[in-house]
């Protein structure tokens, strides 16, 4: 029930805010254990507030992040509560204000950027490498940039091809970024917060559809100093069959394919990266030297993507463990179309992954 | 006749002091001495400042010094170019002096500058060293950025200068964060963002400069206008190529940029009128001897009467010396002994960089992050090379 519960609000995006607290009801009657629930957007929202709370020198800027109370309500409140110097709202120019929060970061204030989608972060992209990442090595350590740029990445609910792209794979491959990639509610509060507080350029890619989702959240996630180690993937569910990597998104739809997968005597284990730079290599390598099979899973285009990395990884370091060929799921090769059952085939299903762990088990459907 | 005193390092500019030989051609005269500009300043919705300047023998001293140092670095820079112990970039400032010096005599190391690639004198001018100078050129770990930046990336951030970029036109948005960032800390201090004519048709300056505008940040839009950007002169490249006007609703100055003392001027008229009212354009008018970069002879594109005649009529140096001939601060000798003992100075220090070591191997993992928590990163062959990063 709280997979189809789960699913439900995915689709749903950014108008969940009745659904959500009708899932929240049923899932407090639902489960008799006291754990606290919280939508990924409150999450998101808490952990702005507690670092700017305790740091004046983190601030906030980007497109209606201010009055509007944010495109997608992550900076809700931030603006009655900080004021207009320290929640900035801009004109529609990222080139030059991804340029002005870099330099802000140059002279030692901590600016987190939002791009109302990633894709508009091309248009600033070259602060994002070539005036952020490289600065730190360039200036052999003179000139640190502890900036963040966060936003939704990836596709959303038919919004089409310009509107689409998964960025992990382009950003993961900079050195000088670390790049982060939250699922549930504590990873985005928990990697918010060490973003916020990392002395490098971080790109926080967050996950439209994952906004109003809500997840459970236990006291010491909801601590004002809580953070999660940046370049550590998450052991989601133990197996010993198949691994199965996967970030964002993904990572619900790979747990549930490892359900189905359960049932037909298949015991997979789900590992949600966190990070995609530094990417947790130990981790996963651990995890295939254990079960001898990989499906890797991403939402963006397959070529020099993540999941090619992971495999590269995997067959560099742990070859000799590998029983099967490593097996990847990736957004189809094509610019997302609006139709809804071409958009359905250009996005990984739950049936995708299922029937790539078969195979990875050399097991026919 | 002029006072000149034999003075101890410590009154000299920083990167005068690498020379331990007693100085020559300093004065701690502070009379004033009012000199008009040689041109009066265009405004742009402003009314511009008066064409008298303000100055004294120290200041007119200091000047001449240190823009013989530039000129004489950026000399010997071209010829460790051709030598090939310079690599990759190089793109000289000779002619465009003025802006440096003036710019500073206006301003302190808590206002900021950002700048282009065209950026050893600024740093020189910002406090850094000769040696630090000529080591990073020549790639050795006692450069300025232990030999990793290379030419277009010098910094000096604990004097305010922030780069040294290679991208054109990024420099722009830079500078204004960093006067988001003066504003935001309420320092009352300013950024001075420097850019090429052919900068100055980049969208992202616009963004920039609307959102300084917006938001009244302490931003100063310095185009050194030295009429051609790369191979393109300005009338190529710009429909408009009135660039002090380019800012539309924000006020602009038209400067003779071979002037220091105009340049000064405006520096100090720029910077009372940015910490009160917002951002503001100075368009430099400059010139540059050399080519774009050493790899451009600089003469397929104007003519080598152009380049004299500027050199004859409106040479920055030049300009200074015949100020301080004919207020009586120096004779013609003094001047040329001591452009002698410059190029002295600049060929020991060059000696100096050339006996420095080239990074160690272990640098190229050092700096990828502030904070690498034990990451691993990887040479090409990563089953051989492979390191931890601190």
């Amino acid at each position: 029930m709280w997979g189809i519960i789960r699913q439900r609000a995915a689709c749903k995006g950014n108008h969940a805010s009745n659904l959500e607290q009708g899932i929240r009801a049923i899932a407090l009657r639902t489960f008799s254990s006291s754990a606290k629930q919280m939508t990924v957007r409150d999450a998101l929202n808490s952990a702005l507030d507690e670092e700017m709370s305790a740091d004046p020198k983190v601030f906030i800027m980007g497109e209606e992040v201010g009055e509007y109370q944010g495109a997608y309500k992550i900076s809700k409140g931030l603006l009655d509560k900080y004021g207009p110097d320290r929640v900035v709202d801009t004109p529609i120019t990222e080139a030059g204000f991804a340029g002005i929060g870099v330099g802000a970061a140059y002279y030692g204030l901590r600016p987190v950027i939002e791009f109302m989608t990633f894709n508009f972060s091309m248009q600033a992209i070259d602060h994002i490498i070539n005036s952020a990442a490289k600065s730190n090595y360039m200036s052999a350590g003179q000139i640190s940039v502890p900036i963040v740029f966060r936003g939704p990445n990836g596709a959303a609910a038919g919004v089409g091809a310009q509107h689409s792209q998964c960025y992990a794979a382009w950003y993961g491959a900079i050195p000088g970024l670390k790049v982060l990639a939250p699922y549930s509610s504590e990873d985005a509060r928990g990697l918010l917060k060490a973003a916020i507080r990392d002395p490098d350029p971080v790109v926080f890619l967050e996950n439209e559809l994952l906004y109003g989702e809500s997840f459970p959240i236990s006291d010491e996630v909801l601590d004002s100093s809580f953070s999660l180690p940046i370049g550590k993937a998450k052991i989601e569910r133990e197996g010993k069959d198949v691994t199965i990597t996967a970030f964002s998104k993904m990572v619900g739809y790979a747990l549930q394919a490892a359900d189905i997968l359960a049932k037909e005597g298949i015991n997979a284990e789900v590992i949600n990266l966190r990070t995609i730079r530094p990417l947790d290599r130990s981790t996963i390598n651990s995890s295939v030297r254990k079960t001898n099979r990989l499906v890797t899973v991403e939402e963006g285009f397959p070529q020099h993507g993540v999941g090619a990395e992971i495999c590269a990884t995997v067959v560099e370091d742990s070859f000799e463990y590998l029983d099967a060929p490593v097996e990847r799921i990736a957004g189809a090769d094509v610019p997302m179309p609006y139709a809804a059952n071409l958009e359905r085939m250009a996005v990984p299903q739950v049936e995708d992954i299922v029937r790539a762990a078969k195979r990875a088990c050399y097991r026919s459907h | 006749m002029a006072q000149l005193t034999r003075r101890s390092a410590n009154l000299l500019k920083p990167f005068s002091a690498s020379v331990s030989a007693t100085r020559h051609l300093t004065t701690s005269d502070t009379t004033p001495i009012t000199v008009e500009t040689s041109l009066p300043f265009t405004g742009h919705k402003i009314e511009p400042p008066s064409r008298s300047v303000e100055t004294t023998p120290k200041e007119l001293l200091s000047f001449f010094r240190d823009m013989a140092l530039m000129r004489r670095m950026e000399i010997a820079a071209d010829s460790l170019y051709k030598a090939k112990l310079i690599r990759g970039f190089c793109h000289l400032y000779d002619g465009q002096e003025a802006v440096s010096v003036g710019m500073e005599a206006a301003i302190t190391k808590k206002d900021c500058i950002i700048t282009a690639y065209r950026d050893h004198c600024i740093f020189l001018g910002r406090g850094g060293t000769l040696l630090e100078t000529f080591a990073e050129l020549m790639g050795r770990k006692d450069g300025c950025s232990k030999g990793k930046g290379g030419s277009m990336h010098f910094y000096k951030k604990d004097s305010g200068f922030y780069g040294g970029h290679g991208i054109v036109g990024a420099q722009v948005p830079l500078g204004c964060g960093l006067a988001f960032a003066q504003k935001y800390s309420k320092d009352e201090n300013v950024t001075f963002a420097m850019y090429g004519d052919g900068a100055a048709n980049q969208g992202q300056l616009f963004e920039a400069l609307n959102m300084s505008a917006l938001w009244d940040l302490p931003a100063i839009l310095v185009c050194e206008n030295n009429h051609y950007g790369m191979g393109t002169a300005e009338w190529r490249a710009a429909k408009s190529p009135a660039y002090y006007k380019r800012g539309d609703y924000a006020p602009g100055l038209k400067v003779d940029g071979m002037d220091a003392l105009a340049v000064k001027q405006a520096c100090k008229f720029a910077k009372e009128h940015a910490l009160k009212n917002g951002p503001i354009i100075l368009e430099m008018d400059t010139y540059r001897y050399h080519g774009h970069s050493m790899s451009d002879p600089g003469s397929t594109y104007r003519t080598r009467d152009e380049i004299s005649g500027i050199r004859q009529e409106r040479d920055p140096i030049e300009r200074i010396k015949k100020l301080i001939l004919s207020h009586d601060l120096a004779t013609e000798k003094e001047l040329k002994d001591y452009e002698k003992e410059v190029r002295k100075e600049v060929d020991e220090a060059i000696a100096k960089a050339k006996e420095c070591a080239l990074p160690d191997s272990s640098e190229l993992f050092t700096n990828v992050y502030k904070k690498g928590f034990g990451v691993e990163s990887f040479g090409a062959d990563r089953k051989e090379l492979r390191a931890v990063l601190p």
